[in-house]
C-alpha cells in the first residue's frame, strides 16, 4: 500500500465549491494523510521540522490547490521555500525525498482547450507546471502526472459531486496499488489512469 | 428627644460622609480625613448635631474596627505571614519593644508610676491600622517597600495587643475593686492571674469554635442556598465572638482578628469576606467619624500647648525610631520617610486600651481624656502628614537626589533600546528582544521588582523613565527606541513629554491602557500606540471563530481586518475629542456605528478584502457568455 500524503492548500474554502467538493470526499480517507496547510498555519508561520517528518514519512505527496494565477496559492511557495531545504531535499547530501512521486491536483475555472497553444491562456497546464516539475526532479523525485479538473466554472452541483467521485477512486487506486505510480509517468493526466488497462478489469 | 432617634442620628452620620468624603477627595484629602472632618463638624464642639461628643455611637462604630480586623485576619494567609516573617518579626517586634521602652521611659521620666508609664508606653507605641492602610491603599503605595514594611508592622502590633490585653490586669493597681458599672465582666473579681487565665480561655474558646464549628454552620447555610442567610452567618460570627469578648472584658477587636485568622482557611473565607466588607467600609467611615467627634476641643482650648506639645513630642520620637529601624533594614530614604511618617501616630487601640486602663485604674480620668485627645489628633494628623509627603518630600526624592539613594542606579550600559517599566506587559517584549539578541536598559519604578530581577540575573536599573537625568544616564542620547510600558497612564505621558522634548530622535513604542490613554498619546503625536489588551483578545476571538468551524486563515484575516477598522475609527474619534462636551455624544454613536459595522463584518470582510479568491465573478461572466 502506498502511503500518500496531500498537502492541501485553499486560503478561501468557503467560495470554492470544487475545493470544498474534493475535500469532503478524501477527508478521513484511510491510508491517505491529510495535511491542511492554511489551516494549520493560518499565519504562513510553517513548522518545518513536521512538514519535513511528514513528507518523510509518505511515498506519494500530491500538492492539492486551486490553480491560482497559473500556480498555486501563496502558502505552497511558502511551504516550498521553507520545508525543501539545501542538504535535505537536495544538494550532495539532500537525499530524504529520494525515490518519491510528486505532483500536483488542481482543480481549474476555464475548459481544457483554454489551455492550449490557440487557447486564451496559450500554454498547457502541464507548462505553467514547470516549477513543481523541475522542483521535483531537483529533489530526486518522480514527478508523476498531474490530476487537473477543467471547466469548473461551468460545472453544475451534479457535475462537481461526479468529478469528486472519480478524484477519490482515482486516489483508491493509487493507494490500493491498482496501479503502479510509474504508469502515470506515460500519461498526460492522471485523470485519463481510469482510463487505463488495469489488473483489476 | 425625637431629634436624638436612631433614625435621625443615622440621617446625621450618612448626610456628613456624603457631604464631607467626595469634597475632601476632591481636595485631594482623602477619605479618612474626610470623615474626621465630618465629625468634627457634627460633634459637639462645632454643630452638635450629636449628643455625648460621638461617645455611645463610638461603642457601635467600634464595630467597624472590629470587622476591619476580622478581615484582616482572614486576609492573612499563612503563606503571607511566612513570606513577611523577618520584617513582621523583626521590624514590627522592634518597633514595638523599642517605641513601648522609650515612651514608657519619657513618661517615668516625667512623674507617671511606673506601671501607669509601661501601660502608656505600650498604648502609644501602637499606630492606626485603619488610617494607614486606608491611607496607603488610597495612595497605591501598598505594593512599595514602605508600604509592605508599614504592613508588616501593622500586623505585628494588632497581633501584639493580645498579650498587651493580657499583661494589663497584672498592672492594674491590685486591691481596688473595678467599677460596678461593669460588673458584667466575667474577670472581675479575680486576681490578676484568674484574669489572665480567661483571657487565655476565651481565646482557646475562639480557636475551637473556628475550627469546628464555624464550618459545619457554613455548610448547613449553604444547603438552604438563601443568599441573605449567609451575610446573616457572616455578621452572627462577629458579634458572637464580640460578645464573648465583652464578656471577659477584652477588646471584641481582638477576638474578630483572632477569628479571622482561625476562619482563614475556611473554605468560605470569600464568603464571608464579601458579606462582610460592606458593613465594615461602613462602620468604619462610622468610626471614623466618631473620632472626629470625640475630639474634646475644650479640654484642648485649657491646655493647648501641652496636648500639642505632647502630640508633636510623641510622634516625632515615633518617627525617629522608626526611621532608625529603617535604615537597619536598608530602606532608601524616600521609602523610609514613608514609613515613618506613616507610622507615627497612634492607633485606635489606644482608645480601647485606654478605657480598659482606666477601668483597672492603671490611669486616672484625666490623663486618660487628655490622652484621647492627643490619640485623636494624631489620628486627624496622620492623613495630612501623608499628603506632606506626597506633595512635598516625596517629588524631591523622585525629581532630584543625583546619584544619593539607589534611585539613580549608576548606568554603564549603552543600548539602542531603552524598555521603561518591566512589569507583566514590558517584561514581555524584553525578553523578547533579548532573545533576539537586542541588547536592551531597562528601567523600573518597583524597588522589589527591580531586588528580584536582580537576584535573576536580569540587569534591570531603579529609576523613574520621566527624569532626563535617568533617561540620559540611560543612554537616550545614543538610544535608538525607547519603549514606554509603563502600567501608569500619566507617568507614561510624562517620559513621553520629556523624550519628545528632549530626545526627539527617539523612535517612541507606548503602551496604552484605556482608550483614553490611546487618545492621549495620539494627541502626543506619538505614532506606535500599543493597546494593551486587544491582539491578546482579538486572538482569543479568532481562535473562538475557529472552534466554531470557521476556516483559521479565514479567522486570522477577518481578526487583522477587525482590528484595521478598529483603529481606523479610532482615528477618527481622537480628532473629535477637543470638543470635550461633544465627545460622549459622539462616542456614542460611535460605538452605534462601530454595531453596524461589527454586524457587516460578515458579509464586508470577504467581499472586500478576498475578493482575488472568490470565483463567483468570473463564473458569472463565463457563464453570460456561453449563454450569449
Amino acid at each position: 500500500m502506498a502511503r500518500i500524503l496531500i498537502n492541501f492548500a485553499h486560503p478561501a474554502l468557503e467560495k470554492s465549491r470544487m475545493q470544498r467538493e474534493l475535500l469532503a470526499m478524501v477527508k478521513g480517507m484511510q491510508g491517505i494523510t491529510f495535511n491542511d496547510l492554511y489551516e494549520r498555519y493560518p499565519d504562513l508561520d510553517i513548522d518545518v521540522n513536521r512538514e519535513q517528518e511528514l513528507l518523510e514519512k509518505h511515498d506519494v505527496i500530491l500538492m492539492q490547490h486551486p490553480f491560482y494565477w497559473y500556480s498555486a496559492p501563496a502558502i505552497v511557495k511558502q511551504w516550498t521555500d521553507l520545508v525543501l531545504e539545501h542538504g535535505w531535499a537536495y544538494g550532495h547530501q539532500g537525499k530524504a525525498l529520494e525515490g518519491k512521486y510528486f505532483t500536483n491536483i488542481i482543480s481549474t475555472g476555464a475548459s481544457e482547450s483554454a489551455y492550449h497553444e490557440t487557447g486564451i491562456h496559450r500554454f498547457t497546464i502541464r507548462q505553467f507546471l514547470t516549477p513543481f516539475i523541475q522542483t521535483a526532479v531537483l529533489c530526486n523525485m518522480e514527478y508523476i502526472s498531474p490530476y487537473v479538473i477543467y471547466g469548473v466554472h461551468r460545472m453544475d452541483i451534479s457535475d462537481i459531486k461526479e468529478a469528486a467521485q472519480e478524484y477519490r477512486r482515482v486516489l483508491e487506486g493509487l493507494r490500493d496499488d491498482k496501479f503502479e505510480p510509474s504508469a502515470l509517468l506515460q500519461v498526460p493526466n492522471m485523470n485519463q489512469i481510469l482510463q487505463l488497462p488495469s489488473p483489476t478489469q | 428627644m425625637d431629634q436624638h432617634s436612631l433614625l435621625f442620628q443615622s440621617m446625621v452620620y450618612l448626610a456628613a460622609a456624603i457631604v464631607f468624603v467626595p469634597l475632601a477627595k476632591k481636595m485631594g484629602l482623602g477619605a479618612v480625613l474626610g470623615y474626621l472632618i465630618a465629625g468634627v463638624i457634627i460633634g459637639p464642639s462645632v454643630a452638635g448635631l450629636i449628643g455625648n461628643g460621638g461617645e455611645d455611637i463610638m461603642h457601635f462604630a467600634e464595630f467597624g474596627v472590629v470587622m476591619m480586623l476580622f478581615l484582616i485576619g482572614i486576609e492573612l494567609e499563612p503563606a503571607l505571614l511566612w513570606r513577611l516573617r523577618s520584617s513582621i518579626l523583626g521590624l514590627g517586634g522592634l518597633q514595638v519593644i523599642v517605641s513601648a521602652a522609650a515612651i514608657a521611659a519619657i513618661s517615668y521620666w516625667t512623674g507617671q508610676p511606673l506601671k501607669a508609664s509601661l501601660a502608656l508606653g505600650m498604648i502609644l507605641s501602637l499606630s492606626s491600622t485603619a488610617i494607614v492602610l486606608q491611607t496607603l491603599n488610597e495612595k497605591g503605595w501598598m505594593g512599595t517597600t514602605a508600604g509592605q514594611s508599614a504592613f508588616s508592622v501593622l500586623l505585628f502590633q494588632d497581633i501584639a495587643v493580645i498579650p498587651m490585653l493580657a499583661i494589663f490586669p497584672l498592672l492594674a493597681v491590685s486591691g481596688i475593686a473595678v467599677p460596678g458599672s461593669h460588673s458584667t465582666s466575667l474577670r472581675d473579681g479575680l486576681p490578676g492571674w484568674g484574669q489572665t487565665l480567661v483571657v487565655l480561655a476565651a481565646v482557646c474558646v475562639i480557636i475551637i469554635a473556628g475550627r469546628y464549628v464555624v464550618n459545619p454552620l457554613m455548610r448547613v447555610i449553604a444547603r438552604t442556598r438563601v443568599r441573605e442567610l449567609f451575610t446573616a452567618t457572616a455578621l452572627l460570627i462577629v458579634v458572637a465572638i464580640a460578645v464573648l469578648m465583652n464578656l471577659v472584658g477584652l477588646s471584641s477587636a481582638l477576638g474578630a482578628f483572632l477569628g479571622g485568622v482561625v476562619l482563614a482557611n475556611s473554605e468560605y473565607r470569600h464568603e464571608l469576606e464579601s458579606d462582610i466588607e460592606p458593613f465594615k467600609g461602613l462602620l468604619l467611615g462610622l468610626f471614623f467619624i466618631a473620632v472626629g467627634a470625640s475630639i474634646d476641643f475644650r479640654l484642648i482650648m485649657q491646655q493647648p500647648w501641652l496636648i500639642a506639645g505632647i502630640v508633636i513630642a510623641l510622634m516625632i520620637v515615633k518617627a525617629l525610631i522608626l526611621l532608625g529601624l529603617g535604615k537597619i533594614f536598608r530602606m532608601s530614604t524616600d521609602q523610609n520617610l514613608l514609613f515613618a511618617l506613616a507610622l507615627s501616630d497612634i492607633g485606635e487601640f489606644a482608645f480601647v486600651l485606654l478605657s480598659f486602663s482606666t477601668q483597672s485604674h492603671i490611669l486616672d480620668e484625666h490623663t486618660t481624656a487628655m490622652l484621647t485627645a492627643v490619640v485623636a489628633i494624631s489620628m486627624a494628623l496622620t492623613p495630612l502628614i501623608m499628603l506632606l509627603y506626597e506633595k512635598v518630600l516625596q517629588p524631591r526624592y523622585t525629581r532630584t537626589a543625583p546619584g544619593n539613594e539607589r534611585h539613580a542606579d549608576e548606568i554603564n550600559e549603552k543600548n539602542p533600546v531603552i524598555i521603561a517599566g518591566f512589569g507583566r506587559f514590558g517584561s514581555m517584549t524584553g525578553r523578547f528582544l533579548r532573545a533576539n539578541g537586542i541588547a536592551c536598559t531597562i528601567l523600573d519604578l518597583d524597588s522589589d521588582r527591580v531586588d528580584a530581577l536582580h537576584n535573576l540575573g536580569i540587569k534591570v536599573y531603579y529609576g523613574d523613565a520621566s527624569r532626563y537625568d535617568l533617561l540620559a544616564a540611560a543612554g537616550a542620547k545614543d538610544a535608538k527606541m525607547l519603549i514606554v510600558a509603563t502600567d501608569n497612564s500619566d507617568q507614561t505621558r510624562e517620559i513621553v513629554n520629556i523624550a519628545k522634548r528632549y530626545f526627539p530622535h527617539l523612535q517612541l513604542l507606548v503602551r496604552a491602557q484605556q482608550i483614553e490613554d490611546t487618545f492621549d498619546l495620539m494627541d502626543l503625536g506619538v505614532l506606535h500606540i500599543y493597546r494593551e489588551t486587544v491582539d491578546t483578545s482579538l486572538r482569543m476571538g479568532a481562535d473562538a471563530l475557529t472552534m466554531l468551524g470557521i476556516r483559521a486563515y479565514h479567522s486570522h484575516r477577518a481578526a487583522r481586518t477587525f482590528l484595521r477598522q478598529d483603529e481606523k475609527s479610532l482615528k477618527g474619534l481622537s480628532a473629535l475629542r477637543d470638543d470635550k462636551k461633544e465627545f460622549l455624544n459622539i462616542m456614542k454613536e460611535r460605538v452605534e456605528e462601530m454595531e453596524k459595522l461589527i454586524a457587516s463584518d460578515k458579509v464586508k470582510t470577504w467581499l472586500d478584502e478576498g475578493q482575488g479568491w472568490d470565483a463567483a465573478s468570473i463564473r458569472d461572466e463565463v457563464r453570460g457568455e456561453k449563454e450569449n
